[in-house]
């Protein structure tokens, strides 16, 4: 996805906003097409913002959970996939626990594809609706600064969002115990620090990144508490960034952990704001993919 | 099967590291055995002209997986051992992980025997370090090896107890085994899918740390030099390893290793794109690692070439990468591929045969790995100028599961002789 890509996106985006604060939320453009919303893990909002979005725009769409498939009945992926091809959607929008499982399909389907969240590689749709939140509160991307705090190495978020706002231009800084980084990721163009504190010293934009706690198989830290207590996002750490810092979190948000309600819930924060443009974005994105014949986004 | 025909090979690079021979020259095969060559041509003589071609001992392939018993629809002894065959390979070593896994004296002999009625090439059975590789008790090592094991190994199911190590080193030296280490620490490479490093970040995969490997080598130095027994270290994959392994050897300890084709020719470069045909365990690794291996192979830290033969159909590669097998196949591509290492200037031919076919035989006990007057009869005969694109339709294996697809190779057997016995001819 190039820059260009990018501003179109979320230029379409901001026109769809106004959609959503309408009394009749419901425009015809996608009238007749067929989406599968094809959810292989636990999702709450990315799956209701799709779902969302292709209904404000007309479209008919259609869900399958890991627990509804019949990968439950030992289907592949491949073969789940090409049936639900055999049934002619125009577009599927898969969340996968394997990385690289969209791309997967799009070698074996000819429906468009919308990656939802892949295993620990990406979450384009999330990035995006990121860049738009920040972009409406700061005009530009290009020469924030931007911190992101906690698990960088199973986050998708992070991984979409060090692209995303690299690209745009931003300084993006990551941190985090070194449980929760992987190597290289200044190849990706985050810069690696080693304290919050030092991540977050005159940040634009403050993201927390959630603890996944259902992760057992791995020590990475000792305690929750332990964790908030020396990376979680509190007001007296947060004096290091700059005063209207915006304070962001893809959700859900372990209250506490991560970050603490005050935060959270007080000034600065556009968490919420973030879910809200998810649907202008996710609008966006049915509409270029659907509206533009064959295209493809992942 | 013996042949009461003489075959008479002719005018080829005879390329004999054994006898220090590099020179053109005639190979005559009777009975099964090289002889003398004669004075004249009789019409009993099956002549070959091999200008241009080169003449080496038949290639040994010591780290091969057939799948039979028990995964037949991946691989049998016979399809198996026609692509060794195809590649120039005169024999191979069988890993013991078939189902059952090959821990006592009848599943030996059922390979064996199979390998006699069907087999292209001599099958040298590798039996389990542990029962059922389970890594808790000692397989019948004895039994094994009278029914004609030459080595043993749990494979890829690394022994992690340690005292087990030990004691499988001290009981198969007993027994006249060799004990093969995949060197492998669970707990550090525990579901991964690729190296550890830039790729695996990129891609959003777990990555498996160069450590995992090397911790595993160091243990097995250790042990070695503990109990004195000789150990072979497989598919080494990292530089780490391979400096670990060059420096006991200095030391002494009675260590050999191999290295792959796959992990001296591609790096984790190979996985992007998630390619599960690129998955494998070890894992590709980093440009360095790939250098120091070849490094390895110049210097004489690796004494063998082996494959790590591993078929897969499509049920366990068509996947998602990260439950996807791990694996490739490598019999018919791993001599032009070695071949490449000459062409590089990283290693003469002679260090080719004795990689490909001397040190194996060494390594494992067996017959071959030499043309002297009176040896077996396995010869391999090279065209090194042969070009082919490694096709899937090409593959004999029933495994398809290659990096390689659709290269272009130089450097292909034109020639197969088993115990005298013509197992692949393109002639």
């Amino acid at each position: 996805m190039s820059v260009a890509d990018i501003f179109h996106i979320l230029d379409t985006a901001i026109s769809f906003k106004e959609i959503s604060n309408r009394s009749i939320k419901k425009v015809p453009t996608l009238k007749g097409k067929t989406i599968i919303n094809f959810f292989f893990e636990p999702s709450t909002r990315t799956r209701l913002s799709f779902e969302i979005a292709a209904k404000r725009m007309s479209a008919d769409t259609f869900g399958i959970t890991a627990s509804t498939s019949s990968a439950k009945k030992g289907e592949t992926l491949i073969d789940t996939a090409r049936n639900l091809q055999a049934m002619n959607p125009d577009l599927i929008i898969i969340r996968h626990g394997s990385s690289g499982a969209p791309g997967l399909l799009t070698r074996h389907i000819d429906a468009s594809i919308i990656n939802a969240g892949d295993g620990t590689h990406q979450h384009p749709s999330q990035a995006l609706l990121d860049m738009m939140t920040v972009r409406e509160h700061k005009g530009s991307i290009e020469g924030l600064k931007v911190a992101l705090v906690g698990d960088i190495a199973h986050s998708r978020v992070a991984h979409s969002n060090i692209l995303g706002f690299t690209k745009m231009g931003a300084d993006v800084r990551v941190a985090g115990p070194a449980t929760f980084m992987v190597p290289h990721l200044d190849l990706l163009g985050a810069r690696v620090c080693s304290t919050v504190e030092e991540a977050i010293t005159d940040a634009d934009v403050v993201m927390a990144l959630r603890i996944q706690k259902e992760r057992q198989d791995d020590p990475l830290i000792p305690s929750l508490r332990e964790y908030a207590r020396f990376y979680g996002i509190n007001r007296s750490r947060l004096r290091h960034a700059k005063p209207d810092a915006l304070i962001m979190h893809p959700g859900p948000i372990n209250r506490g952990v991560e970050m603490d309600p005050d935060v959270a819930d007080g000034e600065g924060s556009v968490i919420l704001e973030q879910v809200t443009n998810g649907v202008a974005v996710r609008m966006a994105l049915l509409y270029l993919v659907l509206g533009q014949e064959g295209g493809r986004a992942e | 099967m013996t042949s009461t025909k003489i075959t008479v090979l002719q005018n080829g690079r005879v390329i004999d590291p054994v006898s220090s021979i590099d020179s053109i020259g005639d190979i005559w095969i009777e009975d099964g055995l090289i002889i003398t060559p004669g004075e004249t041509l009789t019409e009993d003589c099956e002549v070959f002209d091999l200008q241009g071609k080169w003449i080496v001992p038949g290639l040994i392939d010591m780290h091969v997986h057939l799948r039979e018993p028990g995964e037949e629809y991946k691989e049998t002894i016979e399809s198996g051992t026609r692509a060794a065959a195809a590649g120039g390979f005169t024999a191979v070593a069988c890993m013991p992980n078939t189902i059952p896994v090959n821990d006592c004296a009848s599943v030996t002999e059922f390979i064996l025997k199979t390998a006699k009625n069907k087999g292209f090439t001599k099958v040298y059975p590798v039996g389990a370090i542990s029962k059922g590789s389970q890594g808790i008790d000692l397989a019948e090592y004895g039994e094994m090896k009278m029914s004609g094991a030459v080595a043993v190994t749990d494979g890829g199911l690394p022994v992690l107890d340690s005292q087990l190590m030990r004691r499988a080193m001290e009981y198969a030296g007993s027994h006249g085994l060799l004990v093969i280490s995949h060197p492998e620490e669970i707990a550090l490479s525990r579901n991964g899918a690729m190296n550890e490093g830039v790729v695996s970040t990129r891609l959003g995969l777990r990555g498996i740390p160069v450590a995992a490997e090397a911790v595993m080598v160091y243990r097995e130095i250790a042990l070695a030099e503990l109990t004195g027994q000789r150990t072979h270290i497989a598919h080494v994959s990292t530089a780490a390893a391979t400096d670990l392994i060059r420096q006991a050897k200095a030391r002494g300890v009675k260590m050999t290793a191999e290295a792959t084709p796959h992990h001296f020719t591609l790096t984790e470069e190979a996985v992007a794109d998630y390619n599960t045909n690129a998955k494998m365990n070890p894992p590709l690794r980093a440009e360095e690692d790939r250098q120091a291996i070849r490094k390895g192979l110049q210097d004489g830290t690796f004494d063998a070439i082996a494959t790590g033969h591993a078929p897969h159909s499509v049920l366990e590669k068509e996947l998602e990468f990260d439950q996807a097998a791990n694996g490739v196949i490598g019999l018919e591509s791993s001599l032009a591929l070695s071949l490449s290492l000459v062409r590089d200037g990283l290693i003469d031919v002679m260090r080719l045969v004795d990689l490909m076919s001397v040190a194996p035989a060494r390594i494992l006990k067996v017959a071959g790995g030499t043309l002297a007057v009176g040896s077996v009869a396995d010869v391999t005969v090279i065209d090194p100028d042969k070009e082919f694109v490694f096709t899937k339709e090409s593959i004999l294996s029933k495994g398809k599961n290659s990096p390689f697809l659709d290269w272009k190779l130089q450097g292909k057997a034109v020639l197969t002789i088993m115990g005298g016995r013509i197992t692949h001819s393109e002639i």
